[in-house]
């Protein structure tokens, strides 16, 4: 077996490994890896995660026992200390010595440091790995015990903001100083750098531009910084992290040719000076060029892979692209092709849009047929379209501008057909898969879905930019073949959730045993069964209590479940108006039953760790206190948040409370396609956040504003305006039609937002609708509605009053004991279950 | 924690020693699971009505060791029969008691038989 070595276990030498291995090919090596750092790789372009949110092993590209599995020997903490070629072997630093037939040199970079006096001082860092991470954390927590909390980052590039937002998440008082006069000074020109600027300084993070910093003051720990204009900046803590340094001292010491300016030196096939030593990622020097980017590192991975395994028709473009895409400090940046060129051969279209912090720049030829380059800042929804003109020299619509405009005036889209693309055009450029891949799976057989296609190619799992891209494609190739794209909900049904709807309501079918018997087959499964118990519900109105087996493990219980299999429990807070005595109420019931208690964003009281046996105890006293379910556990109403409104504040124009109790009771127990809330504010402050809201109403002048389709989450969407200055019993009747249309129509588990956004002809089809009536289905929907709110029941009240009902609630069906798995473990005077092993 | 899911192995109908009564059928609700007590084991007891056949496993949820499936929904994969975990979805065959997610997480099953209208677990303790 031939022994293959690679050295530098970062992301690039990573993505070497993969490849190999994905390659089904492997076993033809014996395969060494030596890595500096003690973990394994890990996702350095979003390390300022392990600030926040992500744990080290989270940022793992793939756990340890990956490279075991895969017969690689992985060596952490191993500097490699000599490299000698003639006799094709390394030593370490234990004076190991290890043969190879070809070696890897994924050793990457290093900080760059530039010549500043006072480097020495304590309180300086560079921002590179999760050590640097960690010794950046543990001084910025010594200097915040001593009220000091200045940090400043040297850089203004991808790396330097990136640093700045680990910074500002360690909760430190960030500036970040750049020598050049804009930021990120190869990607952005000077409005699009201005505006990132304020979004930056927005978040709180001060920005210095042209600044060269001279010398570091403090006496032995840093207290500042001096510029070579001579002014001077406070700094606690400095990082450093403006640019980077190939790691070729291994390679040169061996005789290996590197660049005059540092970086081993390779062809277009990957490989060194010497025959056998390949190099990769940010220490290759290619094209005369260091390549800090991921994307150029994982081609050139993938080049060094398959001149390995002999199949030498592989080999790096010359030209290498460097556009990215990405968001940094919670905002999206984008740029690619040639983002400045501007001479007399372009032209250069802009839209700076200030008050929604959005600019956007294409170059343009001057015949308006090629676009060159851009760049966009604020709003990079364009990206993926602007960089497949751009990439693959195709013709532009009669109007640039529409590209990012918007095409005004009709409701097309700008960028023509996705099938125009050559088949050539990359699509996904993290797994280098073409539109011709995609689509040829799709025409000749292979794939017929989405999954399968991602399943083959692998498209879509790096980064996940291109997805919609390419679901469109399949979707769009299908469509092409005369091959319906059914949305069957799952294999058990071929329908989807309309139709489903439909045949329910006019065959009158009330159980899923007749529903699967009439349109189905099978046993059913966790996909169609809940949606079947929502439709009856959304049509019967009927509680979780009457088919149990079909609801989701939360509505079968009547509660959340939580880490533990322990239960969560939430009554009806309408509109989160309380009584100081249902609040005791609730405080004895969670120190009766040793709960854990929370508020909730919704307005609520959320009690933790209630074991199945419990709930109906826990109830009992809650419905005897006057509660009732607050339906939690339901894709359903959950709840209607208020302002105080002008009950109580002084800027107040109407009853907020009032009437999001009134709208609460009105939908409580109405079951949907997903989760719905609502908001009520008194005045256009907004303090009930109705906006971001399934439904939202906000009191102004003459009435109320009726906004839908809102929600906060993942991805966060303002409702829009539907109608305007509404009395409140119009405000009803629409809010009757709008839910009422949307759980008809929506896809199980679409939010209204995603329905609105899939919703042929958008907010003005459903304007039309729901105001004007143009189905005439108005009558109906209202009526439908009516009929279920006269239906509501409690069905905790249901569930406790019903012997048989109270029966599920037991953990043992042969014995009383209850779950002796279960621990708990102390937090700040309450509880909270123990870590999960 | 081994200790934990060391208690629970595959067994087999052919090596079971001890037919534990755990109950009548009429208290294993339809098209549903529930959960029954042996010894120091939690075993999850399944009754598929619809296409007249029970299973049984580990109620441990080997994804994140909680005593939960159970409490999952249950259903078919092309035919096999499967329950979900309620805490993150995984779904596991009750006839092999492997993942259908493409993991390696594994169940162990037991046999069930009916006899005059009662239940019986399958064990080699």
């Amino acid at each position: 077996m031939k022994k293959l070595i690679v050295i530098g276990n970062g992301m690039v030498g990573y993505k070497y490994c993969e490849k190999l291995v994905n390659s089904n090919r492997s076993d033809e090596f014996e395969i060494t890896v030596f890595g500096e750092e003690s973990r394994p790789a890990y996702d350095r372009v979003h390390l300022s995660e392990y600030m926040s949110e992500k744990s080290a092993e989270q940022l793992l590209l793939a756990p340890t026992n990956w490279y075991k599995e895969n017969n690689i020997t992985l060596h952490t903490s191993s500097l490699v200390s000599q490299v000698d070629p003639q006799n094709k072997q390394i030593t370490t630093y234990k004076n190991e010595i290890f043969q190879y037939d070809s070696l890897v040199f994924a050793t990457g970079s290093s900080a760059f440091i530039p010549p500043i006096n006072g480097l020495e001082k304590k309180g300086v860092f560079v921002y590179r790995t999760l050590e640097d991470l960690d010794a950046i954390k543990s001084y910025a927590n010594q200097l915040k015990k001593q009220g000091r909390n200045e940090a400043v980052v040297l850089g203004g590039g991808l790396l330097g903001l990136e640093a700045a937002n680990a910074a500002k998440a360690l909760g430190l008082n960030t500036h970040v100083v750049e020598f050049a006069p804009r930021l990120m000074p190869r990607q952005l020109d000077k409005a699009g750098s201005n505006l990132l600027v304020s979004k930056i300084q927005e978040l709180g993070i001060e920005v210095l531009l042209e600044k060269s910093t001279k010398t570091i003051l403090g006496d032995s720990s840093i207290n500042g910084l001096e510029f070579s204009d001579e002014s001077q900046l406070k700094s606690d803590i400095l990082i450093i992290s403006a640019g980077i340094r190939p790691r070729d001292e291994l390679a040169k010491a061996a005789g290996i040719t590197v660049g005059e300016r540092g970086g081993i030196q390779v062809d277009e096939k990957m490989q060194t000076s010497e025959k056998d030593v390949y190099a990769i990622g940010e220490v290759a020097l290619y094209n005369q060029s260091i390549y800090g980017l991921v994307a150029p590192g994982y081609d050139m991975a993938k080049v060094a892979v398959a001149q390995l395994l002999q199949e030498y028709e592989t080999t790096m473009d010359a030209h290498i692209d460097l556009s990215t895409q990405l968001k940094l400090i919670g905002t999206e940046v984008g740029s690619f092709g040639n983002p400045f060129i501007s001479d007399h051969s372009v032209s250069v279209i802009t839209y700076e849009n200030k008050l929604k912090g959005i600019y956007k720049r294409i170059n343009v030829s001057k015949d308006g047929h090629k676009l060159y380059g851009g760049i966009l800042v604020g709003d990079t929804s364009d990206y993926n379209t602007l960089f497949q003109l751009y990439n693959n020299s195709m013709k532009l619509p009669e109007n640039p501008e529409d590209l990012i405009l918007g095409s005004r005036g009709s409701n097309t889209g700008s960028a023509g057909n996705i099938l125009e693309l050559p088949d050539t055009a990359q699509v996904c450029s993290c797994e280098s898969v073409n539109k011709g891949q995609i689509c040829g799976l799709v025409e000749d057989g292979s794939c017929n879905s989405l999954s399968e296609v991602i399943d083959k190619t692998k498209a879509t799992t790096g980064c996940e930019g291109c997805k919609p891209m390419v679901s469109e494609l399949v979707e769009v190739t299908l469509k092409s073949l005369g091959k319906q794209v059914k949305k069957d909900i799952c294999e058990h049904f071929s329908f989807n959730r309309q139709e489903l709807y439909d045949l329910i309501k006019i065959n009158k079918v009330t159980t899923f045993e007749q529903a699967i018997e009439l349109f189905g087959s099978g046993s059913g499964c966790e996909t169609c069964k809940p949606l079947l118990a929502s439709l009856f519900s959304s049509i019967y109105m009927e509680t979780a209590n009457k088919q149990v087996e079909i609801q989701d493990s939360n509505d079968r219980f009547l509660a959340n479940i939580q880490r533990n299999g322990t239960y969560s429990v939430v009554p009806r807070v309408a509109g989160g108006e309380i009584t100081p005595e249902k609040l005791i109420s609730l405080g004895e019931v969670a120190q009766k039953f040793n709960l854990y208690t929370k508020i909730t964003g919704g307005q609520r009281i959320d009690m933790f760790g209630a074991q199945l046996h419990e709930l109906p105890l826990i109830w009992e006293e809650l419905i005897e206190a006057g509660f009732e379910s607050g339906h939690a556990y339901g894709k359903s109403l959950r709840t209607v948040k208020s302002c105080v409104g002008s009950t109580w504040c002084r800027f107040g124009m109407h009853e907020s409370v009032s009437f999001a109790i009134e709208i609460e009771n009105r939908y409580r127990g109405l079951r949907s396609p997903h989760k719905l809330k609502g908001g009520v504010s008194g005045c256009i402050r907004e303090c009930a956040e109705a906006r971001g809201k399934d439904f939202g109403l906000i009191a102004v002048e003459g009435g109320w504003n009726l906004y839908v389709c809102g929600n906060g989450g993942a991805n966060p969407k303002h409702a829009i305006l539907l109608a305007e200055q509404l009395d409140e019993q119009t405000c009803i009747k629409y809010l009757d039609r709008f839910l009422m249309y949307y759980i008809r129509t929506a896809a199980p588990l679409m939010r209204t937002a995603a329905w609105l956004e899939k919703l042929d002809g958008g907010i003005d089809y459903l304007k039309k609708v729901v105001i004007e009536d143009s189905l005439s289905l108005a009558t109906e929907l209202e009526q439908e509605m009516q009929s279920l709110v006269n239906r509501y029941q409690c069905e905790w009240k249901q569930a406790i009053e019903d012997p048989q009902m109270i029966k599920r609630f037991k953990h043992f069906v042969n014995s009383d004991q209850s779950d002796d798995n279960l621990s708990f473990v102390p937090l700040r005077d309450q509880k909270m279950p123990r870590a999960w092993r | 924690m081994e200790q934990l899911l060391q208690q629970y192995d595959t067994v087999a109908q052919n090596k079971v020693i001890n037919w534990f009564k755990a109950g009548l059928t009429s208290d294993f609700p339809a098209n549903s699971g529930v959960c029954i007590k042996y010894k120091s084991k939690q075993i999850a007891v399944y009754n598929f009505r619809r296409v007249n056949q029970w299973y049984a496993c580990q109620n441990l949820c080997p994804h994140k060791m909680e005593m939960v499936l159970s409490r999952g929904m249950i259903g078919d994969l092309s035919g096999i029969p499967k329950v979900a975990c309620p805490l993150h979805k995984k779904t596991f065959s009750l006839e092999s008691g492997e993942s259908l997610c493409g993991d390696q997480l594994k169940l162990a099953t037991y046999p069930v038989k009916i006899e005059n209208e009662n239940v019986y677990i399958g064990f080699v303790d």
